[in-house]
C-alpha cells in the first residue's frame, strides 16, 4: 500500500536526516556539556516514541485499509492497555524531566568564586566592564548616561573607579575560570547569546539579569543578538575571546579604567590579580 | 455512496426543549449578509479568515524568499521582514487559526452537532462577527499607515514594540492593539453563544458524554479562551496607555538612541506575564477544537468508535486546565526568578501526559478498524505525524535547561510550526473536505484532494523538519539575514533555498485547493445528505445545505453516543444518533 | 500573577463541581435509550440568558483579576508612590451601594407582581447609577487639579486606568437598564420583566462587589488585610 509506504518513509526519513545531518550544534566551548547530555536523553527517548508511534500507524494502514465485506472491531476502550502507556509516558516523561531539573539547579547556582563581569546591549551594539583590581564593580544608573559615561557608572562610587570600560570592542575571558555573566540593557530587550556557550539570558532595562559559565576552550566566539530589538537586530553583533589566562592578562593591561577614561587620573592602572585570590 | 435509508424521526417522541426564538429573515440583506443565521455567521467568519489568512501566506512566502535569497530581492529590507514576521504571526494565530475553529466551525457545527435551531444568542452572534470583521480591516489598514505595520513581532514585547527603532512604532503599534481589543470583544460576544449554546440548547438525549468530541474540543477551548483572552485585553490597554498617554505601566527608565527617555520604574517582564498568560492557552485554544474534529474525522473514516472516549474526554478537559498554570515556559530566558523554572518545567512535562494519551487513542483508533483512505483521513494521518513531531519537541522547549541553547533560534520556530501551524491547518483542510457536502451539498473533488494532500503535507513536513536542525545550529529567529558568522556552515544557505522553493511550492498547492472549492460548488458530485455515512446529529438533518432552523418542525431525540460505527449484529457499519434502536427494521420490508 | 490564579482556582472548582454532576464517569457506549433514563444531565434549563450572564460575569471578573494582578506587580517597583484616595469616592461608594439597593427592591417587588415598585426601583437603581458615574469624573477632576495625572506615577495610572474600566462596565449595564426600563414602561408581560430585572440586579451586585475590592486596593487597606493573613498564618 501507497500510503503506509510513503508514512513509513517519513519516519525513516527523519531518523536519517537526524543521522546524517550535517547542521548540529556548535562544539561546546564551556563546562555545560551537561546541556547537552539532557539534549541526547530527549532525542533518544522522543526519538523513539516518534517512530514507534508513526510506524505502529504505517502498520494499521497497512493492514487494515478498507476492502470489500471489512467490518471494523467494536472496541470502546482498553482500561488496562491504557493505564499501562499512561504509566510508560510518565516514566519517560520523568526520565528527561528529573536529569534537566538537576542540571537547571546547576545552571541557577553561582558558584561562590566565580567573577563578576557585565555586558551592556543596547541599539545596536555590546558594551562590556570587568571590575578593576579591586574584583568589584561600581554601581550604575541609566540616568548618568552620556557620551563620556556610556555605560552610566556612578562617578562617585569607589568601586567604580577602575573598572575596566570596553565600548565597542571584543570581550576577553580566561579560560577555566567561572565568570558570572551579569546582563544590562540601556533600552530595549536584547539576549547575550553566544551558540558555543550554551547559555543565553535576556537583558532587560531596568534590571539586571544574569548567567555563569566556565570557558572550558579557547578560541574566538560569535556574539548574537537572540531577542528581537529592532530593525538592526541581526546586525547586532560582537566577539568574545578566550584566552590561556597569561595572554589575557596581557590584554588587560592595555585597557583603560573608567577613571582615566573619564579624565580622573586618581587611579592608574595596576596589575591586576585574575578573580579569586 | 447512500444515504440512510429509514426515518429515524418517525418512532421519536415529540421534543420537549423549549424551542428558540427564531428571527425570520425579511429580505436579501438580513438573509446574507446581516444574518443572524448561525449557519451563514460560520460562512461569513471562514471566508474572512482565509482572506486575511491568504495574505498571511503570501508574507510567508517573502519571508522565506528573503531568508533563501538573501539579499536578492531589493524590495525587501530588515524593517519590511520584521513587519511581515508580525503580521503574518499575529494573523495566523489570531485572525485566522482562532477565528477560523470558533467563529467558524462553532458557529457551523455547534447548532447541528447539539441538535439545537441556532445559537441562543443569535443577534450578539451577528454583532460578534461584524466586529470581528471590523479588526481584520483595522488590522489591514496597518499597511497603508504612515511608517506600516508594527514590526515588533507577534509577541509585542515592550519596550521595543513601542519605541522608534522598531518598525511602526508611531500607527502600526497603535492599530494593532485597536485591532486586538476589538477582536477580543467580537470573540468575547460570540464565545457566550458557543457556550450557552452547549450548556442550554442540547436537544433531548444530548448528555455531554454523548456530545462528539468536536463539540467537546471546540466547548473547552472556547471556555478557555473566554478566560485567557482578557490577558491579552489588560496587556494591550495596558501598552496603549504607555504608548499614547505616557505612562510607565511596561516602561522602564531608559536611554533611546542616546535620548533619555521620560519613562520609569515599568517593568517589561509584567508584559510577558500577562502576554503568557493569554498566550500560552492561545496554544490550546487553536489545539483542542483541531483535537476534537480529528477524532471524529478518524472515527468516521475508520468506521470504529473513538478508542477511549472518556479519556479523551477528560484529557481535553484536564490539559484545558493545567494550560492555565505553564505560561511561564516562554520566559525561562526573560529574567524572572530563576526558582520558577522549577515550577514551570514541571507542569510542562505533566501536560504532555494527557496530550500522549490522545495521540494513543487516535492510532488505536486505527488498529483493527475499516479504513478509507479518503482525504479527510489523509489530512488525519498528516495532523498525526505533523502533531506528534511537533508535540516531542515541545518536551525540549519545555524543560527548562534543554530550552536555554534553544529558545529564540529557528529550532522554536520549526517547533511551533509543525504543532500549532501545520498540525491544525491538516486539521481545518481535512474538516473543509469532511463537511464541504453538508455546506454545499456537493462533494468536493477527490483526485484534486489527494494532490493537495500530498503536496501539502509532504511539503510542509520538509519545511519544517529540517529547520530544527538550522536552530540547533544556533540560528536565532527573527533574523532577515543570517550574515556571516564562524558558526554557520554554507551548506546552511542551501538549506535554507530548499526550503524557500518547498514553501512556494506548498502555498501553489493552496490554489489548487482554493479552485477546487469553486469549482465543485457547481461541477461537484451532489452528495446527498451523509455521504460519509456518519452517526453524528448533522449529517441527519432533513435537508442538505440545512435549512433555517436546522431540523424541520421537530427537534432530533438522541438515544446514543456519537460512535456507534460497525456495532455487531447491526445492519449497517454505523447507527445514528437519533436512531432509537440498534437494529433498524429490515429496509425496503416496510408494507 | 496570584489574583489570577485564585481567580481561577475558584472558577475550576465551579466547573469541576458542575463536571462531577454530569457523570463523566459513564461509559456512554452502554447506555442507548432516552434520555428519561439519565435524569439530572439534560441541559440545563435556566434561560439562556442568565447562564449567559453568568458566564460574562466569569470573563469580566477574569478581567478585573487580572488588572488586580498587574497592580500587585507594578506596586513592588521602587517608584511606587500610593496615592491619596479623594473623599469625594466614599460618597459614590455610598451612592453605588443605593443603587443596588434600589435594583435589589426592584427585583422583590417583581416577585410580588408589583409593577409600580419595579419601575421606582429602576429608576431609583439608574439615577444612582449615573451619579455615581458622574462623581467618578468629578473625582478624576479633583484628583487632576491636586497634580495626579495619568502618568506622573504608576499608582495613578492604575487609579485611572481602573475606575475608567469599572465606569464602563456600569455604562454596558446602564444600557440593558434603560432596555429593560423601557420594556416596562411599554408594559410588558411580569414574567419577562422579572427575568430582565433579575439580570440587572445581579450584575449590580457584581459591579460594586467589583468597586469594593477595588477600593480596598487602591486605600491600602488589601494590602494590610493580605498582611494580617499572612501573620496569622506563620
Ligand atoms: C507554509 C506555511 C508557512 C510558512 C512558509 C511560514 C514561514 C514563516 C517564517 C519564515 C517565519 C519567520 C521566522 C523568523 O524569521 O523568525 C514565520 C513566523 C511565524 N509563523 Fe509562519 N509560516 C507558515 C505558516 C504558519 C502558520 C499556519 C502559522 C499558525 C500558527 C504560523 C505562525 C507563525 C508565527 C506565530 C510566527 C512567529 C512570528 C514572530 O516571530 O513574531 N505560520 N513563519
Ligand atoms: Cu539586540
Ligand atoms: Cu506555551
Amino acid at each position: 500500500m501507497a500510503v503506509a509506504l510513503i508514512l513509513l518513509l517519513v519516519a525513516v526519513g527523519s531518523v536519517l536526516f537526524h543521522i546524517y545531518s550535517p547542521w548540529w550544534w556548535t562544539p561546546i566551548a564551556t563546562n555545560w556539556s551537561y546541556i547537552d547530555h539532557t539534549i541526547s536523553i530527549t532525542f533518544w527517548i522522543t526519538g523513539a516514541v516518534f517512530f514507534a508511534v508513526i510506524a505502529f500507524m504505517a502498520y494499521c494502514v497497512f493492514r487494515f485499509h478498507h476492502k470489500e465485506g471489512r467490518r471494523a472491531a467494536y472496541n470502546p476502550e482498553n482500561k488496562k492497555l491504557e493505564w499501562w502507556l499512561t504509566i510508560g509516558t510518565a516514566v519517560g516523561v520523568g526520565a528527561m524531566l528529573a536529569p534537566g531539573l538537576f542540571v537547571w539547579h546547576q545552571f541557577v547556582t553561582v558558584p561562590a568564586d566565580a567573577t563578576e563581569i557585565e555586558v551592556m546591549g543596547q541599539q545596536w551594539q555590546w558594551s562590556f566592564r570587568l571590575p578593576g583590581k579591586d574584583g568589584r564593580m561600581g554601581t550604575t544608573n541609566v540616568r548618568n548616561i552620556s557620551p563620556e559615561n556610556p555605560m552610566g557608572l556612578n562617578r562617585d562610587d569607589p568601586n567604580g573607579q577602575d573598572d575596566v570600560v570596553i565600548e565597542s570592542g571584543d570581550l576577553h575571558l580566561p579560560i577555566g575560570k567561572p565568570v558570572k555573566v551579569l546582563l544590562r540593557s540601556l533600552d530595549v530587550l536584547h539576549n547575550f547569546y553566544v551558540p558555543e556557550f550554551r547559555a543565553k539570558m535576556d537583558m532587560v532595562p531596568g534590571m539586571v539579569t544574569y548567567f555563569w559559565m566556565t570557558p572550558i576552550r579557547t578560541g574566538t566566539f560569535d556574539v548574537l543578538c537572540a531577542e528581537l530589538c529592532g530593525v538592526a537586530h541581526a546586525q547586532m553583533r560582537a566577539k568574545v575571546i578566550v584566552q590561556e589566562e597569561g595572554e589575557y592578562h596581557a590584554w588587560l593591561e592595555t585597557q583603560k579604567t573608567f577613571a582615566e577614561l573619564s579624565g580622573r587620573n586618581a587611579v592608574t592602572k595596576a596589575t591586576y590579580k585574575s578573580g579569586g585570590k | 455512496m447512500v444515504d440512510v435509508p429509514y426515518d429515524a424521526r418517525a418512532d421519536a417522541p415529540p421534543a420537549e426543549v423549549p424551542e428558540v426564538e427564531l428571527y425570520h429573515p425579511r429580505s436579501w440583506w438580513t438573509q446574507y449578509v446581516f444574518s443572524q443565521d448561525a449557519k451563514v455567521i460560520a460562512i461569513q467568519y471562514s471566508l474572512t479568515a482565509s482572506a486575511i489568512g491568504l495574505v498571511a501566506l503570501v508574507l510567508s512566502w517573502l519571508m522565506r524568499l528573503q531568508l533563501g535569497f538573501p539579499g536578492t530581492f531589493s524590495f525587501i529590507d530588515a524593517s519590511q521582514y520584521l513587519q511581515f514576521i508580525t503580521m503574518h504571526g499575529m494573523i495566523m494565530v489570531i485572525y485566522l487559526l482562532t477565528a477560523l475553529f470558533l467563529g467558524g466551525f462553532g458557529n457551523y457545527l455547534i447548532p447541528l452537532m447539539v441538535g439545537a435551531r441556532d445559537m441562543v444568542f443569535p443577534y450578539v452572534n451577528m454583532l460578534s462577527y461584524w466586529i470581528y470583521l471590523l479588526a481584520v480591516l483595522v488590522l489591514a489598514s496597518t499597511f497603508f499607515v504612515p511608517g506600516g505595520p508594527t514590526g515588533a513581532g507577534w509577541t509585542l514585547y515592550p519596550p521595543q514594540a513601542v519605541l522608534s527603532g522598531t518598525p511602526g512604532q508611531d500607527w502600526g503599534i497603535v492599530l494593532m492593539l485597536v485591532s486586538l481589543i476589538l477582536f477580543i470583544i467580537g470573540f468575547t460576544m460570540g464565545g457566550l453563544n458557543y457556550v450557552v449554546t452547549v450548556l442550554q440548547a442540547r436537544t433531548r438525549g444530548m448528555t455531554l458524554m454523548r456530545m462528539p468530541l468536536t463539540v467537546w474540543g471546540i466547548f473547552t477551548a472556547t471556555v478557555m479562551a473566554l478566560l485567557a483572552f482578557p490577558a491579552l485585553f489588560v496587556a494591550s490597554v495596558m501598552m496603549l496607555f504607555d504608548r499614547l498617554l505616557g505612562t510607565s505601566f511596561f516602561m522602564p527608565a531608559l536611554v533611546e538612541m542616546g535620548q533619555q527617555m521620560k519613562y520609569g520604574g515599568g517593568s517589561p517582564i509584567l508584559f510577558q506575564h500577562l502576554f503568557w498568560f493569554f498566550g500560552h492557552p492561545e496554544v490550546y485554544i487553536v489545539a483542542l477544537p483541531a483535537f476534537g474534529i480529528v477524532s471524529d474525522l478518524i472515527s468516521t473514516h475508520a468506521r470504529k468508535n473513538i478508542f477511549g472516549y472518556r479519556m479523551m474526554v477528560w484529557a481535553i478537559v484536564g490539559i484545558g486546565a493545567l494550560s492555565f498554570v505553564v505560561w511561564a515556559h516562554h520566559m525561562y530566558v526573560s529574567g524572572m526568578h530563576p526558582k520558577f523554572g522549577f515550577f514551570f518545567a514541571t507542569t510542562t512535562l505533566i501536560i504532555a501526559i494527557p496530550t500522549a494519551i490522545k495521540v494513543y487513542n487516535w492510532v488505536l483508533t486505527l488498529w483493527r478498524g475499516d479504513i478509507h483512505l479518503t482525504v479527510p483521513m489523509l489530512f488525519a494521518l498528516g495532523f498525526i505525524i505533523t502533531f506528534v513531531n511537533g508535540g516531542l519537541t515541545g518536551l525540549f522547549l519545555g524543560n527548562v535547561v534543554v530550552d536555554v541553547p534553544l529558545s529564540d533560534t529557528m529550532f522554536v520556530v520549526a517547533h511551533f510550526h509543525m504543532v500549532m501551524g501545520v498540525a491544525p491547518i491538516m486539521v481545518v483542510l481535512g474538516a473543509i473536505y469532511h463537511w464541504y457536502p453538508k455546506v454545499t451539498g456537493r462533494m468536493l473533488d477527490d483526485w484534486m484532494g489527494k494532490f493537495h494532500f500530498w503536496v501539502t503535507f509532504l511539503g510542509a513536513y520538509l519545511i519544517f523538519f529540517p529547520m530544527h536542525y538550522i536552530g540547533l545550529l544556533g540560528v536565532p529567529r527573527r533574523y532577515h539575514d543570517i550574515g556571516e558568522a564562524a558558526f554557520i556552515p554554507s551548506s546552511t544557505h542551501t538549506l535554507n533555498a530548499f526550503i524557500t522553493v518547498m514553501a512556494l511550492i506548498v502555498g501553489f498547492a493552496q490554489m489548487v485547493f482554493l479552485f477546487n472549492l469553486v469549482w465543485s460548488l457547481f461541477k461537484g458530485r451532489p452528495s446527498g445528505g451523509n455521504p460519509w455515512r456518519a452517526t453524528t446529529l448533522e449529517w441527519q438533518t432533513p435537508e442538505t445545505p440545512p435549512g433555517h432552523g436546522n431540523w424541520g418542525k421537530e427537534l432530533p431525540v438522541v438515544y446514543r453516543w456519537a460512535y456507534d460505527y460497525s456495532v455487531p449484529g447491526a445492519a449497517q457499519d454505523f447507527i445514528p444518533q437519533n436512531q432509537p434502536r440498534a437494529t433498524p427494521a429490515v429496509q425496503g420490508a416496510a408494507p | 500573577m496570584s489574583a489570577i490564579i485564585l481567580f481561577m482556582a475558584v472558577i475550576a472548582v465551579i466547573a469541576g463541581w458542575w463536571l462531577s454532576q454530569q457523570r463523566l464517569t459513564a461509559k456512554p457506549w452502554l447506555e442507548e435509550g432516552s434520555i428519561d433514563d439519565f435524569p439530572g444531565t439534560g441541559a440545563i434549563t435556566l434561560p439562556a440568558a442568565k447562564i449567559g450572564l453568568g458566564v460574562f460575569l466569569a470573563v469580566a471578573g477574569s478581567l478585573f483579576a487580572l488588572f488586580i494582578s498587574a497592580y500587585s506587580m507594578r506596586m513592588n517597583m521602587v517608584d511606587w508612590r500610593t496615592m491619596p484616595v479623594p473623599s469625594l469616592l466614599w460618597f459614590n461608594t455610598g451612592v453605588l451601594v443605593l443603587s443596588s439597593v434600589a435594583l435589589q427592591w426592584a427585583q422583590m417587588a417583581a416577585h410580588r407582581n408589583n409593577m409600580d415598585g419595579v419601575i421606582v426601583g429602576l429608576c431609583a437603581g439608574g439615577a444612582s447609577a449615573v451619579t455615581f458615574l458622574i462623581g467618578q469624573l468629578l473625582a478624576w477632576q479633583q484628583l487632576r487639579a491636586a497634580g495626579y495625572f495619568v502618568a506622573s506615577n504608576p499608582a495613578n495610572s492604575f487609579f485611572y486606568m481602573m475606575t475608567a474600566a469599572h465606569g464602563l462596565h456600569l455604562m454596558g449595564g446602564l444600557v440593558a437598564l434603560g432596555r429593560a426600563t423601557a420594556r416596562v414602561w411599554r408594559g410588558a408581560e411580569m414574567a419577562q420583566v422579572r427575568l430582565s430585572v433579575e439580570l440587572c440586579t445581579i450584575y449590580w451586585h457584581f459591579l460594586l462587589l467589583v468597586w469594593l475590592v477595588l477600593l480596598g486596593l487602591l486605600t491600602g487597606w488589601t494590602d494590610d488585610f493580605v498582611d494580617i493573613c499572612r501573620r496569622l498564618l506563620t
